[in-house]
């Protein structure tokens, strides 16, 4: 019986580790290679979701103009605005599109079977793919986003020091960790109702209202009080409230432990809907 | 050993031991108010699909899983790579649980079906074998040695820098196999790798497998409905029906145990065919003056004295009945068995 190359299997930890960094690399590299196949669509998709801020500036400005000056709920205008340029940088961190529709699809029609026979973690497998289509995202988006951002240049807060960026980054790069895993679990639902559009279309209504998306937390908390004990908060609001100074310093550090926390319960609730799935998967479709 | 000679014992590479995998089948029964009902309590079916279903394969053996659509030749080989978790019952394969899915089993095999699996649809299949290399962790000069054999042994090389959608069928195929083969898996099972390929692309598929068993000497399931790639292939065939495997023998046996007839092929001298065959057996084909009837294995002799004797023939053969034809008589006579039960 032939064994499999007995030298290429690492020897050592950092044998295995650099075959590990290795994979995921090339994951990384082609899953880039294959965003940019459809370059004009992804251009395109990219462009349009700049359009809903110049909306929300407009409607906030008409709003603020009826409150003569004064702030709501302690925004001003300014701040407002900040506000939603911020969230929508956060939200181009943590939104998923077609990641749970793309799982729930592969296992309805068998072409999961690619992550059960080869020798990968499909979650690991998506999360770096995922990256990938973040890095293609912004390498497209940054001359948008600068653009913005220097036209609404006086509403922006003033440089804040670097603890605070420090914690706005973590945050933003955990916003990205907890959308990916909300959107991964829904997915996985798959392995238990076959259809979840109906789950996705829920899940992304509550997390336009839930996660500051819509407007910000604080004029949803005086009718929705347990908003803050859900992780949708994370995935707009958090990191855009920590740069905006909403969030005390002191606060800081429990806040960004409360979002690591988050992701530490969705992984785990990943790997059991993923251990618990594949048990009771019957790979349909042929 | 005592007779100073080494005894070779074949191991077994494959070990099937009364597996089962059932089923929850939901019923929809026709009309609103069955659908209203329906949300309130699903009724269900338990369906099996493979029922007991055991058997050995040798290292190195190519073996053929015969069955109808539904037998349980899939789920078979679903449960033998891993990808479902039987109902009851034990598998090894090369030692391993196969629904354990342990990375050190996930290497040693390949499982290659007619559907797009492996290949990165938007991109070259170059890219896909490169992940494969280091998802699989083949050193780079193994990677290169064996990507140059399989390209050139199936004809590929000039397609590798073409996306994969833009591949024909065939093509794709091929690809597939490049992919299930690069890391040199111990055992491959293979579900129905020529459907839809036309003559010339399975004729090529299945010399390149005939020639890869032989040189790699891995072990191969096979399951398909092409009774010409079965026998261009296999020596051996499992057959199954409605999860219960009704035969495990040479391939050979299966027309000597299930078939009983012959086909009797004749050329009359005159341009016609004489009437009152029927009264031989059952009349296949008649074009005068060439006639083929199926006759009873036992009554070949009487019934060529009986059309020599009484006419002048130019030509005679005898053979058997194709494969296919005594198959299909195998799953209908088996299913007409199991319904009188």
């Amino acid at each position: 019986m032939t064994v499999f190359d007995a030298h290429a299997m690492p020897t050592t930890i950092f044998g295995e580790i650099r075959a590990r960094v290795r994979l995921k690399w090339l994951i990384l590299r082609t899953a880039i290679e294959e965003r940019l196949t459809y370059r004009a669509d992804f251009a395109f998709s990219t462009l349009v979701r700049f359009l809903p801020i110049v909306t929300q500036i407009f409607l906030w400005s008409a709003i603020f103009q009826n409150a003569a000056g004064r702030s709501i709920q302690g925004y001003k205008f300014s701040e407002m605005v900040a506000y939603y340029l911020l969230v929508m940088l956060t939200r181009a961190f943590s939104s998923m599109p077609g990641l749970s529709t793309g799982i729930a699809g592969s296992i309805a029609d068998g072409s999961i079977r690619k992550y059960l026979i080869q020798p990968v973690d499909m979650l690991d497998h998506l999360f770096w793919h995922r990256i990938a289509h973040k890095l293609v995202y912004y390498a497209v988006a940054t001359g948008p986003f600068a653009l913005v951002f220097w036209l609404c240049r006086e509403h922006l807060p003033a440089w804040q020091g670097w603890p605070l960026m420090l914690a706005f980054s973590s945050s933003l790069l955990m916003s990205f960790a907890i959308g990916f895993l909300i959107e991964a679990l829904i997915g996985l639902v798959a392995f238990w109702f076959l259809e979840v559009s109906s789950l996705i279309f829920i899940y992304m209504m509550l997390s336009y209202f839930l996660s500051g998306h819509m407007i910000p937390l604080e004029l949803l908390s005086k009718w929705i009080p347990f908003v803050d004990y859900l992780p949708f908060r994370y995935l707009a609001y958090t990191p855009t409230a920590i740069l905006l100074g909403k969030i005390p310093a002191e606060h800081l550090p429990a806040e960004l432990l409360i979002q690591a926390g988050w992701i530490a319960g969705l992984f785990g609730l990943n790997r059991y809907a993923f251990n618990r799935g594949v048990l009771r998967y019957s790979a349909f479709g042929g | 050993m005592p007779d100073g000679c080494t005894t070779i014992r074949k191991m077994a590479a494959i070990e099937v031991r009364e597996l089962c995998r059932t089923y929850k089948v939901f019923r929809k029964r026709e009309g609103v108010w069955a659908s209203v009902r329906g949300l309130f309590h699903r009724e269900h079916d338990i369906v099996s699909a493979v029922r007991n279903v055991s058997f050995t394969i040798e290292e190195g053996e190519m073996v053929a899983f015969l069955g109808p659509n539904g037998a349980g030749k899939t789920t078979t080989l679903k449960l033998l790579s891993g990808l479902v978790v039987p109902t009851s019952g034990t598998a090894q394969v090369l030692g391993h649980v196969p629904w354990k899915r342990e990375d050190a089993y996930r290497r040693r095999f390949s499982l290659v079906t007619g559907q797009k699996e492996q290949l990165w649809w938007d991109l070259p299949a170059q890219e896909s074998f490169r992940l494969h290399k280091e998802i699989y962790r083949i050193s780079t000069d193994d990677y290169h040695r064996r990507l140059d054999e399989l390209t050139d042994l199936l004809e590929v090389g000039r397609l590798m820098s073409q996306p994969v959608r833009e591949l024909s069928l065939g093509e794709r195929m091929r690809m597939e196999l490049i992919a299930a083969l690069l890391h040199r898996p111990d055992v491959l099972f293979l579900d129905e790798p020529t459907i839809g390929l036309d003559v010339v692309s399975q004729r090529r598929v299945q010399e390149f497998l005939r020639q890869y068993q032989r040189e790699q000497r891995i072990t191969v399931i096979l399951t398909s409905h092409y009774m010409k790639d079965v026998e261009a292939l296999c020596d051996r065939a499992i057959v199954i029906n409605k999860g219960i495997v009704i035969h495990d023998g040479p391939l050979a046996a299966i027309i000597d145990r299930f078939s009983r007839h012959k086909i009797i092929e004749l050329q009359f001298s005159d341009n016609i065919v004489p009437t009152g065959l029927e009264r031989f057996g059952m009349i296949l084909e008649s074009r005068p003056p060439k006639v083929r009837i199926q006759v009873e294995k036992q009554s070949v002799s009487e019934c060529l004295s009986n059309i020599l004797g009484q006419h002048s023939v130019d030509d005679i053969s005898v053979s058997e009945r194709p494969l296919e034809d005594v198959i299909a008589e195998l799953f209908s006579s088996d299913d007409a068995a199991r319904a009188a039960k």
